[in-house]
């Protein structure tokens, strides 16, 4: 499979299979288009001779395993086996309300409620229990908002370090968190125990305060940017990201990403609202011309400011090395859901994502009973990109790996069939994203 | 060749030493500190790499 698309005055070859990428000069593009949609290569408009030639040098791509590749057989998923990774739903409870949660301001559609710390331990000892040989583990301290069981996370974190040690693992901590109720105390221990933070600022002052007030209806921002550049400025270098959200009212995200960076932030990610069509912020499919414009201007504007120091900054979804990229077993299966990731809500329920909590169908345990739903984890075991049929021939199923499969369920109908929208938008980033890469790599 | 240019050669880790599964989990909706697929680096080389 293949797939051939234009990027600023730039034509792009992606080789699916294999993951070669190619720049195609535009006789070779309009060619590889009438190729790409099963039409006559002679007939692109392009001369005979010229199509001669083009149609030689993809022959000897081909040769050579970088054009037109077979597709591969997927490797076995031993999944199931081991889990690797927990999501610790410390709160669900939260101190914002903001308009688009997808845990129903933090509730999770239940009893507001914080995870006592005797189900946080267990959840680490299940954790090692079901991790098998892997080496590598991680806990996500999640909410609705953490900071408000801050002692509950102080006692998981302590706790885990006893494990590793005992048990010879390394487990990574990473918090999720509006910083709102952050202290100098709280900032001191993040930083030295979190591998990574995910911070919620939207960008512009409006537009982040439009969405996400605090209980009594003010606005969040001033607390939360505040907050959110000391707990940064403490970072040492370690992993963090600002972590935004765009609705249809701001599709203009470009000046929230200008307004974040504006802040002193560099690694920062503005993901799409996705919710039910009858919510008055989701985004639908008109919005979606209007939104590959928005990538396309950010990838312009994101271009230029990483060619200074002073202006450079990470953008979450433009990132893209595949060089160093992950194998073919994780592209094809992705997060992991309810095999080798699974959420635990505060009184020990099992889910097999943080979305999936309190969607009693799908609930896979708890940690008393341990795995009770194997029915569930072999059904999102054999839910991939080689077995989705909307998947199967997607020329991004390597980059998305499938998509999320809480959205898939919610919005899309059913696990094995993803979310349209978040589909199309998926593919225009990873095309910003691969045409990015390129253009950095030849300008080296 | 004259009409176009490699920039990135086959690079899909298969086979041999790979699946190991020590990997970053991921997250496509991007709601939690994970990376996703695109942006995700290989464990294994990164720690042969250190």
């Amino acid at each position: 499979m293949i797939h051939s698309f234009q990027f600023q005055d730039r034509f792009i070859l992606v080789d699916v299979e294999s993951g070669a990428l190619h720049f195609l000069d535009e006789d070779a593009y309009q060619v590889v288009q009438a190729i790409e949609h099963g039409g006559d290569p002679y007939s692109a408009g392009v001369a005979a001779d010229t199509v001669k030639e083009i149609l030689s040098d993809l022959e000897e791509l081909r040769q050579s395993g970088a054009y037109d590749t077979e597709a591969m057989t997927a490797p076995e998923i031993p999944g199931g086996s081991a889990i690797k990774s927990i999501c610790l739903h410390v709160a669900h409870d939260c101190n914002l309300r903001c308009k688009y949660c997808f845990a129903s301001t933090g509730d999770f559609h239940g009893a507001r409620m914080i995870m006592p710390l005797d189900v946080g331990k267990r959840a680490m000892d299940f954790l090692i229990e079901h991790s098998g040989t892997r080496h590598h583990l991680e806990v996500d301290l999640f909410g609705g908002e953490p900071l408000m069981n801050w002692p509950v996370c102080v006692g998981i974190v302590n706790y885990g370090r006893e494990l590793e040690k005992k048990y010879n693992k390394s487990i990574h901590f990473t918090i999720t968190t509006n910083c709102v109720a952050l202290t100098d105390e709280m900032i001191d221990f993040i930083n030295r125990e979190m591998h990574n933070v995910v911070i919620s600022l939207d960008g512009r002052k409006e537009v982040h305060d439009a969405m996400r007030p605090t209980v009594n209806g003010k606005g969040s921002f001033d607390v939360i940017l505040k907050n959110a550049k000391k707990l940064v400025a403490g970072r040492g270098g370690k992993e963090y990201y600002i972590r935004g959200t765009f609705t249809r009212n701001n599709l203009d995200f470009l000046e929230d990403v200008k307004a974040i960076t504006g802040y002193g932030f560099d690694q920062l990610s503005i993901e799409p609202a996705v919710l039910a069509d009858d919510s008055p912020y989701c985004l639908l499919p008109e919005h979606l011309e209007r939104i590959d414009r928005e990538y396309d201007a950010l990838a312009d504007y994101y271009i230029e400011a990483r060619k200074t120091p002073e202006t450079w900054f990470n953008f979450f979804h433009f990132m893209f090395d595949p060089k160093g990229g992950p194998c073919l077993r994780k592209r094809i299966n992705g997060c992991g859901a309810g095999t080798e990731y699974v959420a635990v809500t505060p009184d020990g329920d099992l889910y097999p994502c943080h979305q999936f909590v309190g969607m009693e169908e799908w609930k896979i345990g708890s940690l008393d009973d341990g795995i009770r739903r194997e029915d569930l984890q072999n059904e999102f075991l054999g839910c991939n990109v080689c077995t989705k049929d909307t998947c199967k021939n997607c020329w991004a199923k390597y980059y998305c790996s499938g998509g999320c499969m809480a959205n898939a369920v919610l919005y899309g109908g059913a696990l094995d069939h993803p979310h349209e929208i978040s589909c199309a938008l998926m593919r225009k980033r990873f095309e910003c994203a691969i045409g990015i890469y390129m253009a950095e790599q030849t300008e080296r | 060749m004259k009409h176009m240019q490699t920039i990135q050669k086959p690079c899909i880790k298969t086979g041999k030493n790979t699946a190991c599964g020590e990997c970053q989990a991921s997250c496509q909706s991007a709601c939690k500190t994970s990376c996703t697929v695109a942006n995700q680096t290989c464990a294994r080389e990164n720690s042969e790499n250190k």
